[in-house]
């Protein structure tokens, strides 16, 4: 079920938090509500983690993972490489790489089995991901954007792109990730989907702009509610419920 | 596409655009800059926000004008062109957006307002145009406009007056210029015309109408005219200074017909002219007429004000002669397109058969013996002129006794008398001097008005500029033989207009058969 939040009044949760289905990280964020939220759905089933990458808190976007690794740029500091290899599960294998674009979570877009990678991205970081995340890599681009991290939110049922992407796009796309695909957007029309919302599994998290349709289309396409595609419509005719108080 | 592919050398897949939901209703629509359909787009954003809704604008009843401030008012039709330019302009940032179309939506004209539907473009949120129309209500307010109000206060208000003056003892001058005045419209702009003993007035509403208005005169008489001005107001603040223009036009007092007798510098300066000359058509020059030589000079008005000396005699002291015998012309000239044949004639006064005299004169084209014809009697006329003296002392035969001006029509007439003529003339709308005590006989006035006609009938060319209208009530004579082969002249049915008539059951249109044109 998809839950809507805010980071500090700001509706990127994309951007200050990055969830996969083994662990969970966090930004360390002004007031404990956004901790809150994540702890009242993943409190028992997975750790979430605090912490700041090159002491910055867009740790959304900086690093890329998934249940078997997490990748971390080269600004990030030893004590905080040291502070995630402490927290994390023995089985999630930490790797901080030397790449030119450091902006790894705008460059990569992965869950368990398939990655997507930026098309500039090194050869030899290409190698590290399909090594230390276990997946296997395509360079792609989305909608003419080389941005794949930022414009895609995947999850291992699903998976949601930039809403300009063509149908042809969105086949050639879904046949490579081997999951159902939608053109979607997050937070009341933004095109960033990724930065808007984080996915996995069984849960979702968006910013608190997203309207009634556009978390339908969320629950619908990461079958977050056991809900078919075809009824999409359907449902969303019921659920017009636009004011979050 | 394919085709085209094929030419450059790459495959290139053809994308279709798939569908998104809206996000705000969920409807599927092709993905846009917003991401929202056009109808909640709409509902999120209003682009005329801060644009003016409402105004007043002012409106002169009057004259139909509406007021673009400070001071222009700008006249325009009900929902017309002009209307719209001038509405969209009363609005205040409007260059925010931009205008797309505009348009009328009807309203009653009585309730005093003017509906405008605007149609506006304007990029919203990232990069999404978004078009919306929207209507901009006008009051309409009643204010009259300066020049209407000033006319409202008192309408005799006139800025330019003219005051045409002539100093001859009859009117023959002003007939003819008020039918001239009438066939060019020179006096349409003129408030008021009012006539008084030797001369009109003319009141304009604006300097520059008197002005063209004497322009006008100065083309068709010669004239010498003086401006004086006087202060009504006066604006401190601004220094604006409000006149009342007075033009005193004089015209010069030298009319057809007349005989005079030419100061000495005057003579020489035109190549010793003799002083006793006959005028023979006034327009904007004078031409004079020497009887005797046949010899024609022109004066323009400038020549004649330098000297400025005045007729001896006038046509009111013409006085009949019957001719006895007319001899065959020893010189002939023509002079202006008229032709003159210099011949002596044996003459005598109607009043004083028994006296003959023997004289020369220029009419020898037409005059036959038993004719009549009118003429200046010099040998028992008591001149007033002190030229005229001068010149008979200095002269050693005397003057000539008799000088003969034009052939006369009189027993013609008498046959046609009572009949009435083919043709009639407009009048200027004018008013009666009555101040100055009723001084204007009005039995006079049709004497010299009926005159005036039969110099028209009698001279083509001084009907060149003049409109004449058929005579409705005029039916050709049935005895249209005439015992004596020359009938009184009169003017040939080719030269008359036929009135304008705009009535419903016949069409007779305006068929101008004017052939002097």
């Amino acid at each position: 079920m998809a839950t809507r939040l805010q980071f500090e009044n700001n509706c990127e949760v994309g951007v200050f938090s990055k969830l996969t289905n083994a662990y969970c990280l966090v930004a360390i964020g002004g007031s404990e509500n956004f901790y809150s939220a994540f702890e009242s759905e993943l409190a028992d089933v997975i750790p979430i983690v605090k912490t700041s990458l090159g002491g910055t808190r867009i740790i959304g976007r900086l690093c890329a993972g998934n249940k078997n690794g997490l990748l971390v740029p080269h600004t990030t500091t030893d004590q905080e490489l040291q502070h995630l290899r402490n927290s994390l599960p023995d089985s999630v294998v930490v790797q901080r790489i030397e790449e030119r674009l450091s902006a790894l979570g705008n460059c990569i877009a992965c869950n368990d089995h398939v990655a997507l990678a930026h098309t500039d991205l090194d050869k030899e970081t290409e190698e590290i991901i399909a090594d230390v995340l276990g997946v296997e890599v395509f360079r792609q681009t989305i909608a003419g954007n080389i941005l794949v991290g930022s414009y895609c939110a995947l999850s291992n049922r699903g998976g949601i792109v930039h809403p300009h992407t063509s149908v042809e796009d969105l086949d050639e796309l879904s046949t490579l990730l081997q999951v159902p695909l939608v053109a979607g957007t997050v937070n009341r029309g933004s095109e960033v989907i990724a930065a808007g919302m984080t996915v996995n599994d069984w849960t979702a998290f968006c910013g608190s702009d997203t309207t009634a349709t556009e978390l339908s289309v969320i629950d619908s396409i990461f079958k977050l509610r056991e809900a078919q595609p075809s009824s999409i419509v359907d449902e969303m005719r019921k659920s017009l419920i636009d004011t979050y108080v | 596409m394919s085709a085209m592919d094929q030419d450059t050398g790459m495959f290139k897949v053809q994308q279709t655009i798939g569908s998104v939901l809206c996000c705000k209703c969920g409807v599927p629509m092709p993905p846009n800059a917003a991401n929202m359909c056009v109808n909640c787009l709409r509902s999120e954003v209003d682009i005329t926000e801060g644009l003016q809704k409402s105004i007043q604008i002012f409106y002169c009843p009057e004259c139909g004008c509406y007021l673009q401030p400070p001071k222009t008012w700008i006249k325009a039709q009900w929902e017309s062109k002009e209307l719209l330019t001038f509405c969209i302009k009363r609005l205040k940032n409007l260059n925010k957006v931009k205008l797309k179309n505009a348009e009328f939506v009807w309203t009653e004209p009585h309730s005093k307002r003017i509906k405008v539907k605007l149609t506006v473009q304007a990029e919203v949120l990232n990069g999404a145009v978004l078009e919306q129309s929207y209507p901009v209500e006008y009051t309409v307010r009643d204010n009259l406009c300066e020049s209407c109000s000033r006319f409202q206060a008192n309408p005799d208000q006139w800025v330019a007056s003219v005051q045409l003056r002539q100093h001859v003892s009859h009117r023959r001058t002003f007939f003819y210029l008020e039918q001239l005045i009438l066939r060019h419209d020179a006096a349409s702009r003129a408030i008021r015309i009012q006539q008084v003993d030797q001369g009109i007035d003319f009141f304009f509403g604006n300097k520059s109408h008197a002005n063209s208005f004497i322009e006008f005169l100065r083309k068709v008489v010669p004239i010498e005219y003086r401006q004086d001005q006087q202060l009504v107001s006066h604006d401190v603040k601004s220094s604006l200074y409000n006149y009342k223009y007075t033009y005193s036009v004089k015209i010069c007092p030298i009319c057809r017909e007349d005989l005079i007798c030419l100061p000495s510098k005057v003579a020489s300066g035109l190549g010793n002219l003799g002083p006793l000359v006959v005028c023979t058509k006034v327009s904007d020059n004078i031409t004079i007429l020497d009887p005797r030589t046949l010899r024609c000079a022109f004066l323009d008005a400038r020549q004649y004000f330098r000297s400025g000396f005045r007729s001896a005699l006038t046509s009111r002291q013409l006085v009949k002669y019957f001719v006895f015998d007319v001899e065959a012309p020893v010189g002939e000239a023509t002079v202006g397109g008229q032709k003159y044949a210099l011949s002596y004639v044996q003459i005598a006064r109607e009043s004083d058969i028994g006296k003959m005299f023997y004289v020369q004169t220029h009419l020898g084209h037409i005059l036959k013996s038993g004719d009549q014809a009118l003429g200046y009697d010099i040998y028992s006329a008591n001149v007033n002129d002190d030229e005229m003296e001068k010149y008979r002392l200095s002269v050693k035969n005397g003057l000539p006794e008799a000088i003969l001006i034009k052939k006369c029509y009189d027993e013609q007439r008498e046959r046609k008398k009572g009949k009435p003529r083919a043709f009639t003339t407009k009048k200027l709308p004018m008013e009666m001097d009555e101040s100055r005590g009723a001084r204007v006989d009005p039995e006079k006035m049709e004497n010299e008005y009926e005159e005036f006609l039969r110099d028209l009938e009698e001279n083509p060319e001084l009907r060149f500029n003049i409109s004449l209208y058929k005579n409705k009530d005029y039916q050709e004579s049935e005895t249209a033989s005439m015992t004596d082969g020359e009938g009184a002249p009169t003017v040939p049915i080719e030269e008359l207009l036929a009135e304008l008539e705009l009535s419903e059951e016949e069409e007779e249109g305006n068929d101008e058969e004017d052939m002097d044109e």
